[in-house]
């Protein structure tokens, strides 16, 4: 156990390091927009009010004790008030979050429901129509732009079938297409994954071993291939709960969404730079938190990777 | 330089079961570089074979549909037009020059970077290799869209600041890559030799690392192609990319949207073709990584 607290550690260190890595880009990014004093006031505001509002937002003090300053706050989550909804940018953004949460958790449940399945199906049957028409679709679904999925299924379900509403967020008729969409990419790389790493297991002496002490087909598959392939799976899993948030940026514009990625968008629109910062800050607090949770996963399955 | 790709290709190969040397190219390759020749014809040859200007608006020909639409009786627009009466084939053509130009720019911009710095940090080593990698871990560690949206916002969209950013967005990949083979190249006995010999690090690295780099190189830069021209197109889709009313296919879509019910071929053709482009060089890049370079499977 000893080996595996130091694993923790190491795990939680990097994670800081990368959420302090974020922090600081915001900070430079920011820095590099320039002046923002301008913005807040109204054009015709006197030198003397600009000087004031810089003074107050400690624009006049030297840029590593601003950088120091922005740490600390952003350490309590603190990015300044929203421009737009006049308030703190980081409770209009928390108040985003489940919207977020819900949408990437449904077409994670959705990616991993559908791929899993479908890419055991088409290794054990390798070389069948139906491992032709999985592996087919995977491929369309790796390389169709999200917008594109999500556009094509709104015309197709909502306005030729009329199967699903095209947008907002309400009861479960709502989430259908948007976490189709946003889980596309993910289900096509999981399938994927899945069917080459059953197909590997496959052929190892003991699954020859299973089936020649006459083992069902069944349980060769669910009892020897699966735990062994379980962990290129996690890995690609956990690669895509990441890229399932930077996704929904895109999802949630498409369908308007009410989360932190649209959020976002508007509020470059609006030039509300808080909320823009307090929204990065937020989906990669969420993805670091994400990969460290996987990370640890991935150590109690697999003992030889805690070294 | 050719030689020497088919060396590298061949060792690693041939360690898969007995890998034939020679492959015939399959056919389905030979379809995707006829598909990526006509989109490259079609970029650079944009204004000569475009029916109509691709900005003109007229109005009296606004939201019609594709020629060979049942319903619509005679019409002149084989993609119908959009919400300005603009031609939509015109503006496809027009919109694989900005998709092709940013993607082959933002490839050589992240190569350029994520190759030397890969090279730096495997030859180097130690603290050198420390700091790089630590950078690249940096960058892994939180969804790049995000922080393309924060730039984009602050220094706003422009043509540069795109190619720039989408640029910046792939050069980890070659950076580990690069790195990845440096280290194993570096420790052969022949550079070892060499080295005892006396030759000179710039020898080394220009005459036997980086020939062994290229394989791998390429299947990169082909993948990477894929990615960089789907982040263009997303990055203009959601406003922070190419701005109207130059045509480009990202910015299309986003532009249909609000005529889905009316006029769907606004957003859906230059969306198929765009899907297409991209599916057809993964597909190739896919194809390259096995014949050069199979360890790189399962990037």
């Amino acid at each position: 156990m000893q080996g595996f607290g130091r694993f923790l550690t190491y795990r939680v260190v990097r994670m800081l390091i990368a959420l302090w890595s974020v922090v600081t880009v915001v900070f430079i990014v920011m820095r590099l927009s320039g002046d923002p004093v301008p913005l807040l006031l109204p054009p015709d505001a006197p030198i003397a009010e600009m000087e004031r509002l810089r003074h107050e937002m400690g624009l006049d003090r030297p840029i590593l004790v601003q950088y120091g300053v922005f740490v600390q706050q952003a350490v309590r989550g603190d990015f300044g008030r929203s421009i737009h909804f006049r308030t703190s940018a980081m409770q209009v953004v928390w108040e985003r979050v489940p919207a977020t949460l819900e949408l990437a958790f449904a077409s994670f449940l959705c990616a991993i429901v559908i791929a899993i399945p479908a890419g055991i199906v088409s290794a054990v049957r390798r070389g069948s129509v139906i491992d032709d028409v999985v592996m087919g679709v995977a491929l369309v679904g790796q390389a169709a732009p999200t917008f594109y999925i999500g556009i094509m299924l709104i015309l197709t379900c909502s306005l030729w079938l009329g199967l699903f509403p095209t947008s907002g967020r309400g009861d479960w008729r709502n989430l259908v297409l948007p976490a189709v969409t946003l889980g596309a990419f993910a289900m096509a790389s999981i399938a994927r994954i899945t069917r080459s790493a059953v197909l590997e297991i496959l052929r190892a002496d003991y699954i020859r071993t299973a089936r020649a002490k006459g083992l069902p087909e069944f349980w060769t598959i669910a009892k020897h291939t699966m735990r062994n392939a379980a962990i290129p799976i996690v890995t690609i899993v956990g690669l895509q709960l990441g890229n399932l948030l930077g996704g929904a940026v895109v999802t949630e514009t498409i369908f308007s969404w009410p989360g932190i990625g649209r959020l976002a968008i508007q509020s470059i629109y609006n030039r509300d730079y808080p909320i823009v910062q307090s929204c990065v800050f937020m989906t990669a607090a969420m993805f670091v938190m994400v990969n460290f949770l996987v990370d640890v996963a991935y150590g109690i399955l697999d003992p030889r990777i805690r070294r | 330089m050719a030689s020497s790709i088919h060396a590298s290709g061949a060792e690693t190969a041939e360690g898969v079961r007995g890998t034939p040397r020679r492959r015939k190219v399959p056919l389905f390759v030979w379809a995707a570089a006829g598909f990526l020749l006509v989109v490259v014809l079609a970029a650079v040859f944009a204004p000569v074979i475009s029916p109509y200007d691709p900005i003109r608006q007229s109005l009296r020909e606004r939201l019609k549909g594709p020629t060979w639409f049942p319903e619509e009786g005679r019409q002149r627009h084989l993609l119908g037009t959009d919400q300005l009466g603009r031609d939509i084939l015109s503006r496809v053509i027009h919109g694989s020059r900005i998709s092709l130009v940013v993607g082959f720019a933002a490839v050589v911009i992240g190569g350029a970077i994520g190759g030397l710095l890969g090279l730096l940090s495997g030859y180097a080593g130690g603290i050198v290799d420390e700091i790089i990698m630590l950078v690249v871990d940096g960058q892994l560690a939180f969804p790049f869209i995000l922080l393309a949206i924060g730039i984009i916002a602050v220094l706003g969209p422009s043509f540069g600041n795109l190619i720039i950013i989408v640029g910046l967005s792939g050069w980890v990949t070659y950076a580990r890559i690069v790195r990845a083979q440096v280290l194993t190249i570096k420790e052969r006995e022949y550079v070892l030799a060499i080295r005892g010999l006396g030759g000179s690090t710039w020898r080394i690295l220009t005459r036997h690392i980086v020939p062994n780099t290229l394989a791998p190189f390429l299947v990169i830069t082909t993948l990477e192609l894929a990615r960089t021209i789907l982040l263009e197109s997303t990055l203009s889709f959601l406003g922070l990319g190419i701005q109207p009313p130059t045509p480009s296919w990202g910015g299309m879509l986003s532009e249909g949207r609000g005529y889905l019910d009316t006029a769907w071929w606004i957003s859906a053709f230059p969306g198929l073709i765009l899907m297409l482009t991209a599916l057809v060089v993964s597909r190739v890049g896919d194809w390259l990584r096995d014949v050069l370079d199979p360890t790189l499977r399962g990037l």
